[in-house]
Order: C-alpha cells, then structure tokens, then sequence
C-alpha cells in the first residue's frame, strides 16, 4: 500500500516542475532580492526587512495604493450591477442569444494595449471621435491635462472593456435556473423583484463570487491601458501600483525596494481576495442559527 | 361563518374551492405543428382527487399547466364556477402547484418558505403578520415539519423539499385546486408510500381539489376516486379505478392500465362466437356484424386454465412468479396472451385455456362496443 502512495508522486510530479519554474523559482528570486542590497558587480549585503519598511513608509506607495484601492472599488460597483442588469435583460431563446453572446464576447477577445490605444485615439481632443464631439458640445473635457477627465476616461475603458465578462458569468448562472422556478414563483404570486431576490440573485451567488475575485484581481493589477491612455498622469493622478513599481524596478533599477514592493502588492491582493471570498462564501454555509422566525420578518 | 369543528375546518369552510370546467380547451405549442392537446371539455369536481394518467408526452402537463395558467391554451375557455378565467393570470387563479422536481427558495428557513405566498399579497388581501404566522404553524403541524421550521431550506431531503411545496399550497386558505406533476418523481420508493399516504389524509381532511399527473398506473389509482386516461393530447377514458379495470373504453387504456394489461386479440365475429384464428370462443351476448378491426379484449386475471372441450390450447413461452401470483407468457396460435395463475395452481405442459366470458370486452376500432359513451 505505502510503495502505491509513494509511486503516485511522479504523476505529480511534471506539474510541479512546471509550477516550480514558472512560478515558485521567479517568486523566490523576488523575495530573495527584497532582502538584499547590491552595488554592481552582483555583490549582495543582506539588509534584512529594510526594504520592506521603507516601501511601507514611502508617501508615493499610499498615493498608489488609494488610487488602487479608488479604482477597484468604482470598478466593482459599477461593472456588477450593471453585468447583472444586462445578463437580466438578455433574451433566453431564440436567436438574439447568439447574436447577443458574441457582441458580448468580442471587448473580451480584444488585447489590452489594443484597448488602450483605441481609448487613447478615441478620446483625444482633436482628432478622437469622443473627444472631439464632446469638445463641439462644448464640454471641457481633456484627459491628458484634468485629473478627474483621465479617471473617468479610464473607468469608462475598463467598463467598457470587462462589463462583458460578469454579463456572460452571470448569464451563465441565470440559464442554469430550471424554469419550474419561475413557474412556482407565479404560482405563489411572487412580484419581480421577489423573483431576483429570492431566486436569481441566491442561484447566481457562485458566479457572482467568481466574477467580484476576477474583477478584483484585473483591475487591481491594471497596468497596459493607463500606461497606454494616460501614461500615468496627468502628474502622478493616474500612477497605480503597476506602474509605480515597473518604474521603480525598470526606470530606477531600484531592485531591492521593487521587489519588496511587488512582494507587498501580491498579499495585498490575496488578502483582499481571500476577504472577498470568505464574506460572499459565508452567506452560503451560514443556515440554521438564523434566529428568525417564519413569519417574523418582511 | 359556517360551523365547524376546529381552525383549519373553519378556514375550509370560508373558502371558495370551485368546479373547474375545460371548455373545448386545445393547445398547440407552435401553429406550424399539431395539437399538443387535442380540443377537449371536461369537469373537475369540487373537491374531488383526481389523476392524470398517460404515457410521457400525452399532453397531462400541458394541461395542467393550462390550468394554472403558465400557459395559455390556443383554444377554448377554462372556467372555475362559472367564471371564465381563461385569461386570468396565474397569481389570479388561487391555484397551487407542486412540480417534478421539488422547487425551494433556498435563502429562506422552512418557515419563511411556507410564508412567502402569503407575504406577496398585496392590498386588501393582505395579511397580518400574527395571521401568516398562524397559518404557517398550521401547515407546520400538518405535515410534520416542526423540527425543522427554523432551518435553512438548503440541503433538506428531497422528501421534506417536496413536502414543503406542497406546504405552500396548503397555507393558502383559498386554493381552487392543487395540482401535482409527478411529484415523487425524485422520492425514494419507501418515502413514495409515506408521501401518497399522507397526501390522502390532507385531501381526506381538508378537502381540497387535487389534480395528480403521473404515468405511474399504481400512483393513479391509489391516490385518485376518478383517473383521467390520456394518449396523444387526448382524453381516451375517465373512470374510477374499477370502471378502468372492468371496462376499459379503449384498446389503449386496457393495456396500459393493470400489470400486465389486457390481452387484445384480433378476432371475427359470428354471432355470439368469436374467431381468433381458427380458435371460438363463446361470447356471453350477441353482436351484430361489424366492420373496421374487431378486437377481444380479456384481463389476464380471467383467463383460466382448463381442460374443457371449448377451452383453447396455448404454447407457454414463459412464466415470471411475482410473490402472490405468477404470469404465464403463452401464444394463443400467432396472439401473446397473457394468464395470471395462482401460485399453488399446477402449470400442465400442454395447457389449454378458457376465457370468462362475461369480462370479455368486443373493441371496434379500438373503441369498446356496448358502452355508453359519455360524451
């Protein structure tokens, strides 16, 4: 029996090469200069948590991770209801499903330097088609020079760009619902918002939770399309996390504070992730104790 | 207020259950294809238990989903009393529904479930929340939930889920009718029993109608006083148990209902004698000639073995012993015919049988001949 157990290893074990390389061999590289400082030559000095201190002091990292934090969560509050709505208003049969799952899919299909760029054209004053209207309007509207102008042509893009994704999550959950729901729902007189409170919001719940972690994660680590619209400003307004730290590790050659800086953006993620998680996850298992009794409560 | 003997016979009393009438009702799912119901009238008794029996795809769902309004038939008009409710839309119809595969609204307790069709009522039905309450412990007791009232609906059995289904049917003190489409489907066989049984005792008590769809023989004619035979979207015979049993109406109903159905044999008539083959058999009246397919239908449960001279000789092609009796297979010259044998009755090699002649059943067409039809 043991020899058996032990055998089963090697099936493992391509993946945990592959892992190994791919991401547990470059993340230990990180951590490995996060503690260490060098002068050239590739002589290191062991400066312990140092690093680590002074990116959590720095004033320029809190800037970048408000602007984080602002983003991700405009984004969050945007992109999911409105995913919700659409995935409602979406047809179940017929063919306008398919012509509605393709117009949906193609944002999604497109890279995202591609979508920065056709932003950034498609906003400019001058010749973008957006921009340029919206200056004949007579609105002053200027990305490249007004903070709040670059933050909603960012919001916009992402929105833009992602909505499609929590619409098909959604849309999924909202098909997988058997129609003897909706059925029992008319039969017990149920209005249409005790239909999606009490039927397709609890049956969308496992999608939900996978699209907020998803939409978390990608817009926290936004990188291509600011770098590409705004390039970071106008001033620092736009710079997040993900280009602080490529500057920082690429512009300055600061290695050190770089790495200790990415190693701190990665928990900040899993940390918020895993609250996410454990909040939307809780509501599920959470049952018996309810000390609510049947009639007791609108 | 009528007198009564307790709470829930007081709200029997105060309720308006009604006659529901099918008025000509026809269906067709899309105009390019045919009748999933073909255009048909019938009567629903107040308080009667009823059951829709057929094959899958007869059309028993549709109508009973025409009923309770989820679907609009193309044809005819549904009444409840006398009141044409044709177009009324489900929630207006009082009705209550229990599906095939239990339906739960699974972020609520047990409790909060079984209130939830009373909590939608809005304006001058509206109720107190001390009436829902009661109404909701009644249920409760009813069906025997109390210990898990206060528990999230989520992860019960599906024998408690399809309970509390019915619980919110039964919470509404003014159903016309409570339909069931197939709702043991998904129950475990022994669960099965308990469930029918008790859902006699609530018809029983309360008195509701209750409309039972299923294409489960022994499910029928245990749960109904009337069955309602259906075969491609059409009515083929309404009977108690016994009437079906006896008289089946049509070729179809005698082989579908009973295990096995009834032996059909095509046979020619003179007189008061049969031809099957070159066999006779005696029949108990005369019929005149007739034309179109002419069948005999017998029960396997009146088909004796013996050795008379006017019994028929039978090849025996197999005999499966079910417990209290045993089925003999045989041919009757190119016929199947089916034999239900006692079990301490000895099977000779060479069997010969005979029919009684008065549960012989003549079908012209299909259709049985000598009966009233009652249309």
């Amino acid at each position: 029996m043991k020899t058996q157990n032990n055998k089963a290893w090697f099936f493992v074990l391509p993946v945990l090469l592959l892992v190994a390389f791919s991401a547990v061999i470059p993340l230990m590289t990180v951590v490995n200069y996060s503690v260490q400082d060098s002068f050239g030559n590739n002589e290191f000095y062991w400066v312990g948590l140092e690093w680590f201190q002074e990116v959590l002091a720095s004033e320029r990292f809190h800037n970048s991770l408000m602007r984080n934090l602002l983003f991700s969560g405009l984004i969050l509050l945007i992109e999911i209801p409105l995913g919700i709505a659409v995935a409602l208003a979406m047809p179940r049969r017929g063919w306008g499903v398919s012509v509605c799952l393709v117009l949906m899919a193609l944002p999604l299909l497109i890279p995202w330097n591609v979508v920065g760029t056709i932003w950034q054209v498609f906003a400019r004053v001058d010749i973008g088609l957006l921009g340029h209207s919206l200056a004949a309007l007579g609105v002053d509207y200027n990305y490249t020079q007004d903070t709040f102008d670059a933050w909603v042509t960012l919001i916009l893009m992402d929105v833009w760009h992602w909505t499609s994704l929590v619409v098909l999550l959604c849309y999924s959950g909202l098909v997988s619902i058997p129609d003897a729901y909706y059925q029992a729902a008319r039969i017990d007189g149920a209005s249409r918002w005790a239909v999606f409170r009490y039927i397709q919001l609890p049956k969308m719940r496992r999608v939900l939770v996978i699209a907020v972690l998803l939409r978390f994660m990608d817009s926290f680590m936004i990188y291509t399309e600011p770098f590409v619209v705004t390039g970071g400003g106008p001033g620092n307004t736009t710079t997040f996390l993900s280009i602080d730290l490529v500057q920082m590790a690429i512009g300055q050659f600061d290695l050190g504070p770089a790495a200790a800086m990415s190693l701190i953006y990665f928990l900040i993620i899993l940390l918020i992730s895993w609250v996410f998680y454990t909040v939307m996850t809780h509501q599920d298992s959470d049952s018996v104790t309810d000390s609510r009794q049947g009639g007791n409560h609108q | 207020m009528r007198p009564g003997n307790g709470y829930w016979r007081r709200i029997v009393w105060q309720t308006d259950m009604a006659k529901i009438t099918l008025n000509n009702i026809a269906h067709s799912y899309d105009s390019n294809s045919g009748h999933a119901l073909k255009p048909m009238s019938h009567e629903w008794h107040d308080g009667g238990a009823y059951a829709l029996l057929g094959p899958s795809g007869c059309g028993k769902t549709t109508l009973l989903n025409i009923i309770s309004g989820l679907l609009q038939p193309s044809e005819g008009q549904l009444l409840f009393d006398d009141v044409d409710v044709s177009t009324l839309p489900t929630e207006q119809r009082n009705i209550a529904q229990v599906f095939q595969f239990p339906v739960l609204y699974d972020t609520m307790t047990v409790a909060e479930n079984l209130a939830f069709p009373l909590r939608n009522r809005r304006g001058p039905d509206k109720l107190s929340n001390t009436e829902i309450q009661q109404r909701v412990q009644q249920a409760i007791t009813m069906l025997g939930l109390e210990a898990m009232a206060n528990r999230k609906a989520r992860g019960l059995s599906a024998d408690d889920k399809q309970k509390i289904s019915l619980g919110r049917g039964l919470v509404r003190t003014d159903v016309n009718a409570i339909l069931f489409d197939e709702p043991l489907t998904v129950i475990d066989p022994h669960l099965k029993w308990q469930l029918r049984t008790q859902l006699k005792q609530i018809h029983r008590q309360f008195g509701h109608t209750m409309i039972y769809v299923t294409h489960d023989q022994t499910e029928a004619l245990t749960f109904a006083d009337k069955v309602v035979v259906m075969l491609a979207g059409e009515v083929l015979q309404t009977g108690t148990p016994q009437e079906l049993f006896d008289s089946p109406q049509h070729t179809f109903v005698g082989k579908f209902i009973g295990s096995p159905g009834m032996n059909i044999l095509p046979c020619e008539l003179q007189g008061t004698q049969a031809l099957i083959d070159a066999h006779r058999v005696t029949l108990a009246r005369e019929y005149p000639s007739l034309t179109g397919v002419i069948e005999l239908g017998i029960r396997p449960e009146f088909v004796y073995i013996d050795d008379s001279e006017q019994s028929l000789p039978v090849q025996i092609t197999g005999v499966e012993d079910v417990g209290r009796h045993r089925i003999v297979r045989a041919m009757l010259g190119s016929h199947p015919l089916d034999i239900i044998v006692p079990e301490h009755q000895t099977i000779p090699t060479a069997p010969r049988v005979l029919f009684d002649n008065k549960r012989i059943n003549i079908y012209q067409n299909s259709q049985l001949l000598g009966w009233e039809h009652p249309s």
